[in-house]
């Protein structure tokens, strides 16, 4: 059980990590597309806009700028005397600007959700007996509770703010939608999963 | 949790043979907001009409500030509903033959006040609601989103202490729905009024500090605010 666990988490953040790491080399070139700037502009740029509660490490960015700079993405414009990653002054190249307005028309594949740990929850509770109902029940509560803390972060924000949390609350209306349908259905489900 | 304004225990209504309201419970705080979610016909509009005394149920008790509501007459009742109750529905709730500021004004002069004195306490939930402008316009005049509005601007302006709203952004887009629930629900705490809030929305539902859910005509509580 514990194993399960450990490696879904890890699963998870590993997951988490290349997304934000494709996005970021994007979000940096599309920084620089207004002019050349130090890492340290980037990484202010990038928490003020989109870093919620998770500010970019310097080493994030740094490494980012380096990986670009290998691709030819991005080159060094200029450079204090001193050396290291945090004098130089980065500008955007012919490449750098092709690659971001690729990534920016690519339509993003939307996630399909067919393996939702959901359904498998509730197929799982009939099959052994357990009481889905109340599964659903106390799913439906704990999605409601981040609602209301999403709605009151709303109403308090800014613009950005209402279309980060506004972008939550409809994933997450859907998947209340989807426990409710799902409760009006569970003795059909139950006669189902035990035939 | 602060004392309950009201609460219900055990209420049961048939209407004919078809259980409307199968023991249903039911409490709220003053400045509190309860949504009331569940699947169409669960009796979650029943619940509303017993909890507000526009329908008695079967069986089942209704406390209102220490008084019992099945003990009032029903003259009594409709003064608690006048005074001390705010309503907002989903639709056709304003007087088309008045005018905005007179729609909102109308519960306080129903309650003995002057037409002066009446629209000079109204005018201020208007630039509430933000349809200050809209005063002197009839309702067949402004867009239902205005609206439901001066609806909710007429619901508060008798400093009710408990406000029922039945699907009160049904008939809204969800930007003016929220932009509705915001003013409301920002209201009702600012004048600690209870609001017991009937809705079927997710994204409404969120506006409240808790919810309960019908099912069959039963409550189910689900989890209180964090
Ligand atoms: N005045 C009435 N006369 C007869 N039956 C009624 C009356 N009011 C409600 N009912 C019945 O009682 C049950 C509960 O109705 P209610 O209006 O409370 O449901 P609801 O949860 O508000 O539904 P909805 O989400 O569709 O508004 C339904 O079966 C309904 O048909
Ligand atoms: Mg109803």
């Amino acid at each position: 059980m514990r194993h399960t666990t450990h490696l879904l988490y890890t699963l998870n953040v590993y997951t988490v990590c290349i997304v934000l790491r494709m996005t970021i080399s994007h979000t940096l070139l599309g920084f620089l597309e207004s002019g050349p700037c130090h890492g340290y502009d980037l990484k202010h740029s990038y928490d003020q806009r989109f870093g919620n509660d998770r500010p970019l490490h310097y080493g994030q960015v740094y490494s980012t700028l380096s990986r670009l700079l290998k691709r030819g993405l991005v080159e060094v414009e200029g450079m204090e005397p001193g050396g290291g990653p945090e004098r130089k002054r980065y500008a955007i190249t012919e490449a750098g600007v092709t690659d971001v307005t690729q990534w920016l028309v690519t339509p993003e594949k939307p996630d399909s959700y067919l393996q939702s740990t959901l359904y498998t929850k509730v197929v799982l509770a009939i099959l052994t007996g357990r009481d889905a109902a109340k599964l659903l029940d106390a799913q439906r509560a704990e999605h409601l509770r981040l609602m209301r803390e999403l709605t009151r972060r709303k109403t308090g924000g800014d613009l950005a703010d209402q279309l980060i949390c506004d972008h939550a609350l409809f994933h997450l209306e859907a998947d209340l939608r989807w426990l409710e349908l799902t409760t009006a259905r569970i003795d059909r489900l139950s006669a189902e999963v035990r035939s | 949790m602060s004392s309950a304004v009201l609460t219900a225990v055990g209420l049961r209504k048939t209407y004919g043979t078809t259980p409307a309201l199968a023991g249903a419970d039911f409490g709220i705080s003053a400045g509190e907001t309860v949504a009331v979610m569940g699947p169409s016909g669960s009796g979650k509009s029943t619940l509303l009409h017993c909890l507000a005394g526009i329908v008695l149920p079967d069986a089942g008790t209704i406390m209102y500030g220490g008084r019992k509501l099945s003990a009032l007459s029903d003259a009594e009742r409709s003064a608690l509903r006048r005074s001390e109750f705010g309503f907002v529905f989903q639709f056709g709730q304003l007087v088309p033959e008045l005018t905005c500021i007179e729609n909102v004004a109308l519960p306080l002069r129903l309650t003995g006040h002057s037409r002066r004195a009446a629209e000079r306490a109204a005018m201020p939930w208007l630039e509430r609601l933000e349809v200050a402008d809209l005063a002197n316009k009839r309702p067949g005049e402004i867009s239902g989103g205005q609206g439901q509005r001066v609806a909710v601007a007429r619901a508060l302006a008798t400093a009710p202490r408990v406000v029922f709203a039945d699907e009160p952004t049904g008939a809204l887009d969800s930007l003016n729905g929220e932009r509705v629930m915001e003013l409301l629900t920002d209201a009702a705490r600012a004048t600690k009024a209870a609001v017991v809030l009937v809705t079927h929305d997710p994204r409404v539902a969120a506006y409240a500090d808790r919810e309960i859910v019908v099912r069959d005509g039963h409550t189910r509580s689900m989890g209180a605010a964090a």
